[in-house]
């Protein structure tokens, strides 16, 4: 497969379990070899600086620390890998977050990252203490406190029901016009990939089936679902999805 | 309630004994009643009270402490490399499946009749179900919780300190629980072989002389000390787990 991002879209994919959604995804950030094949990732684009992040289906919070202490972790990592703080790779974007920053200031950031994702009045709070949807708020909140330039997503919300499902996908388009990261989201959910892409990839048994345009207006939020368009665009991802594949 | 119940049992047990021991007469050095071990306790409560606080009770906390400290060690080292793994385990099993009888004579030899040697037995009995349940617990990361840790370059080091070893906590917990039980069983057995009750007086020596004078009554009283002192440890371990753990645990 061949598959080229440009810079600040988010791109949907979808498709049966099991057809190589997840192996892309953890590919692109690096977690794991291509068998074949490469990742060219533009050049001002550096994972040890924190610029590329990961949402994972399960929050995935670390439960001895509470909610603000997760949201710091990646800066404090990142802190320990660069003792030396070198500064980002001279590329514009000014914001690459992660430079020599001391305790405090990580601390800073990250209160004020929790405060974008609505959870200001929950920092000390334990994972234990939280719902469903705060969790994956805190994990929201914990991929974008290093200004990321990629972030992927790998079924983020199917683990929660629809109302929070619509909340999430609302805060994360809002993230988006504030931060203009590049995404890519696995999901199983046709709605979800309608309302929340540039462009939908299709992919059947490691291959895209079919790249769909999505013509929607930006800005969006929820009410983008009564829009003209919407049920179009849906039927057509959904019978990208079910026809039979046609091996060529 | 549930104290009730505790009472009953223990009552109705008391009880039994105390029944087939009248009515059978048995004479007092086969099966002394309750109340005549009762009052041997209370006759050589000095003796008993130090080998409890002092001699077996003492090598049982130093001993298990000592295990618990050692064992999240190597375990630390273990979880660093699979080939360390490989060349070192079959030991720390060796730790647990010699006998300890066995052993118990030859480091008489390299360590003579001390304090010191029931300390080292008490270690090389407790130490096994910590480093085992340690390693366990250090290797058995969430997957996705190792992939944040990798997306952020974290060092060896730093995913050890912050996320190994707080995931690893609750296994020591389980690890200590089960080290709590052993070493009291491992202070009291070394005891038998350096027991000498003229400078040592732990549970072990009481015991061994007391079969010797066939003081049954005295013998049976020292076993319920050591079988409080083992309830005591595992007790002591269990309330720093829970003041501990608050945190980890999922209320």
């Amino acid at each position: 497969m061949s598959l080229e991002i440009p810079e600040g879209e988010i791109l949907s994919l979808v498709g049966p379990s099991g057809c190589g959604k997840t192996t892309l995804l953890r590919v692109l950030a690096n977690l794991q070899q291509p068998t074949a094949g490469e990742v060219v990732l533009n050049p001002a684009i550096r994972g040890d600086l924190g610029q590329i992040a990961f949402v994972f289906q399960q929050p995935t919070l670390l439960p001895w620390r509470t909610a603000l202490q997760n949201v710091v972790l990646p800066l404090e990592l990142l802190r320990q890998s660069n003792p030396l703080g070198d500064s980002s790779g001279g590329s514009s974007g000014g914001s690459s977050g992660t430079n020599a920053k001391t305790r405090r200031e990580c601390e800073e950031i990250a209160v004020e990252m929790m405060r974008q994702v609505g959870l200001g009045d929950a920092l000390q709070r334990y994972p234990r203490q939280l719902s469903g949807g705060m969790k994956m708020r805190v994990s929201i909140a914990r991929a974008l406190v290093t200004q990321p330039k990629v972030l992927l997503l790998d079924e983020p919300f199917a683990a929660l029901d629809e109302i929070l499902r619509d909340q999430l996908g609302d805060l994360l388009l809002e993230r988006w016009e504030q931060q203009r990261f590049t995404a890519v989201m696995v999901t199983h959910n046709i709605s979800e990939s309608v309302l929340l892409s540039h462009r939908i990839a299709s992919i059947q048994k490691g291959q895209i089936k079919e790249l769909i345009e999505n013509p929607l207006p930006w800005p969006r939020s929820g009410n983008v679902r009564g829009a003209p368009g919407f049920g179009d665009l849906y039927r057509r991802v959904s019978l990208s999805l079910h026809d039979d594949p046609k091996q060529g | 309630m549930s104290l009730l119940l505790v009472v009953t049992v223990a009552g109705f047990g008391l009880f039994i004994w105390w029944f087939v021991a009248w009515y059978f007469e048995l004479p007092t050095a086969l099966l002394p009643s309750p109340v005549q071990c009762w009052d041997a306790g209370l006759e050589n409560r000095q003796v008993l009270f130090d080998a409890v606080f002092k001699s077996t009770g003492l090598a049982s906390v130093a001993g298990l402490a000592t295990s618990v400290v050692l064992g999240s060690l190597l375990a630390m080292v273990f979880s660093q490399s699979r080939k360390l793994r490989l060349a070192l385990f079959p030991y720390i099993i060796l730790l647990q499946t010699v006998p300890i009888v066995a052993i118990a004579p030859l480091l008489i030899i390299w360590s003579g009749y001390t304090f010191r040697t029931v300390l080292i037995v008490t270690v090389i009995v407790s130490l096994f179900p910590i480093v085992n349940s340690v390693t366990t617990g250090l290797l058995s990361i969430d997957k996705d919780e190792m992939d944040l840790f990798r997306l952020y370059r974290a060092g060896r080091f730093k995913t050890l300190r912050s996320l190994q070893v707080p995931s690893a906590v609750q296994h020591l917990v389980i690890g200590a629980k089960t080290s709590a039980a052993l070493a009291v069983i491992g202070a009291i057995v070394a005891e038998f072989f350096v027991g000498d009750a003229t400078n040592f007086t732990g549970l072990g020596t009481l015991m061994t002389g007391w079969q010797a004078l066939a003081k049954t009554d005295a013998l049976i009283a020292a076993l319920f000390c050591s079988a409080f002192l083992g309830l005591a440890l595992f007790g002591i371990v269990h309330l720093a787990a829970v003041t501990i753990l608050r945190r980890w645990v999922v209320a």
